[in-house]
């Protein structure tokens, strides 16, 4: 079984969201993946403002309504509007379907308005994914580094978070996260190096690592390829596509009624 | 199956699951590669290209009874480069050559390279073009190398008409309109270790040519499954999927 943690909507041809997730998952199939995690709607948006983030979460929401048995989704939310995050939160997780929440590029995730965001996340037991990237040109203003979120997680040493892209260079992001227990990494969206799951495998364990796709700005066979090129024993491999993934939807899955 | 983009030796900043000849020949063949076009990492940094191309040769000929097909590298940079050019042709009988322009540091205006793609055509050997070795985002901060450029061969390609020239790396990296121009100038042909996106080759394929597109992994440095994992990504008819996997890298060896 093969869960994928990172889809978007973005990158997909389709008039609406139900036709983009219908390709989606159509190609899916032929790579044997059989759940699919979205968030973001489209065009994308760097810095949203309120209106804008519940715009796209409703595209993802509107994506969903017919793929409950296949698909999940984690609600974007910018930190800069603290207040309407939170009110963004309960509309969409504790109110509606989704199951996660998705931090992207607004505000770096060291930054203290994180913090009620977290805590309200952890109490809906929602999943925590904050994008990061280590990039050698140098990140974008409001673009966190594992470094960051390093930090955000000895903050909240309780509350499971994952560290999205492994920050892209992963020999050091896989090093910035790897004291703190509650972080996981995500292995989507960058070229498929060889050598990144090895390393991740050795150095966090199997358990801390989720395959992700980034998808459809990235090539799923691509991404899939890191993992099942990687010498490392079958259950780590499992553990990885489908098992990690599927251990921190758990209990929110739970709570809301949902079979995954 | 033909794999088109396959390096030797190691990468200067990693060590590699499969850098030595043996465990590449081993994970190729187990996958069912019967040839693999061969380039050398030592070819980016090394300025005694010479050496380089002997040892890839060499290497070559002692792993993996012929399953490894050396492609030399020439730096029309260096002194004597033709030379090099020559050795590759005539010594070690290579079919083609593999350059790495941003990392040699030169553009297809400048007047050898157009010296050392005529000369090329002349001898017949395909001229393997590396767009991208790794994403500029997570190249070591002293060896910062940004990606080729190759849309002045659309200007020059069509002084050559029968220079063969292939990209490598390139599908991440070029927009679809400078893609087709390109394809458009010549024989130009591409692999796809670097194509991105869902469906990634019925998407290419709705505007290059079958008979441009070859396969391609970029291993040791990128996963070989990456690359085999896409021909299953898009929905093929057996004709296009036997033509990338095999039979354009076989028409293009043997024009």
């Amino acid at each position: 079984m093969i869960c994928d943690l990172h889809c978007h909507l973005s990158g997909v041809d389709g008039r609406t969201p139900g036709e983009r997730i219908a390709q989606v998952i159509e190609i899916g199939d032929r790579l044997g993946i059989e759940r699919f995690v979205f968030y973001m709607g489209y065009p994308w948006s760097q810095d949203p403002a309120p209106d804008e983030f519940r715009r796209q979460n409703d595209q993802v929401i509107e994506a969903l309504s017919h793929w409950h048995h296949r698909a999940f989704g984690f609600a974007y939310l910018n930190p800069k509007h603290e207040e309407e995050s939170l009110k963004e939160l309960d509309r969409t997780v504790k109110d509606g379907p989704l199951v996660g929440v998705k931090l992207w590029v607004a505000v770096r995730c060291s930054d203290k308005r994180l913090d009620s965001i977290i805590r309200r996340a952890a109490e809906l037991k929602a999943v925590i994914y904050q994008h990061t990237w280590l990039k050698s040109g140098g990140n974008f203003p409001g673009e966190s580094s594992p470094l960051d979120l390093a930090e955000l997680a000895s903050r909240h040493p309780e509350t499971p978070l994952i560290c999205g892209h492994t920050g892209g260079n992963w020999e050091v992001g896989i090093r910035a996260v790897r004291p703190h227990k509650n972080v996981f990494i995500d292995t989507a969206g960058s070229d498929p190096t060889a050598g990144f799951v090895e390393m991740a495998a050795g150095e966090l364990g199997p358990e801390r690592i989720i395959y992700g796709s980034d998808c459809g700005g990235r090539s799923f066979a691509s991404q899939i390829g890191k993992i099942t090129s990687a010498d490392i024993p079958e259950a780590a491999r499992k553990q990885i596509l489908a098992g990690n993934l599927r251990k921190l939807l758990f209990p929110i899955l739970k709570a809301k009624g949902v079979r995954l | 199956m033909i794999d088109t983009n396959v390096y030797l030796s190691r990468w200067p900043t990693r060590r590699l699951p499969g850098d030595a000849a043996p465990a590449l020949v081993e994970k190729l063949r187990t996958n069912g590669v019967t040839r693999a076009w061969a380039g050398s990492f030592d070819a980016l940094l090394h300025r005694d290209i010479g050496g380089v191309n002997s040892r890839l040769a060499a290497e070559c000929q002692q792993h993996g009874d012929g399953l490894l097909i050396p492609f030399g590298t020439v730096n029309p940079l260096l002194s004597d480069w033709k030379e090099d050019l020559r050795r590759c042709h005539e010594v070690h009988k290579m079919p083609g050559i593999r350059l790495h322009p941003n990392y040699h540091g030169y553009k297809f205006s400048e007047p050898a390279v157009v010296n050392l793609l005529e000369d090329a055509a002349k001898r017949n050997l395909i001229v393997q073009i590396a767009v991208r070795m790794e994403d500029p985002r997570t190249q070591h901060r002293l060896l910062t190398v940004e990606d080729v450029d190759p849309t002045p061969l659309v200007e020059l390609l069509p002084k050559f008409p029968k220079l063969r020239v292939q990209l490598l790396n390139g599908l991440n990296v070029l927009r679809p309109d400078a893609l087709d121009k390109l394809i458009a100038a010549g024989q130009v042909f591409v692999e796809i270790a670097a194509l991105e996106g869902i469906g990634g080759i019925a998407n290419l394929l709705q505007h290059v040519p079958l008979d441009r597109v070859l396969f391609g992994s970029h291993f040791p440095f990128f996963a070989w499954e990456s690359a085999a994992l896409k021909l299953q990504e898009s929905e093929l008819a057996e004709v296009q999927r036997t033509a990338i996997e095999r039979g354009n890298a076989q028409s293009l060896v043997r024009p």
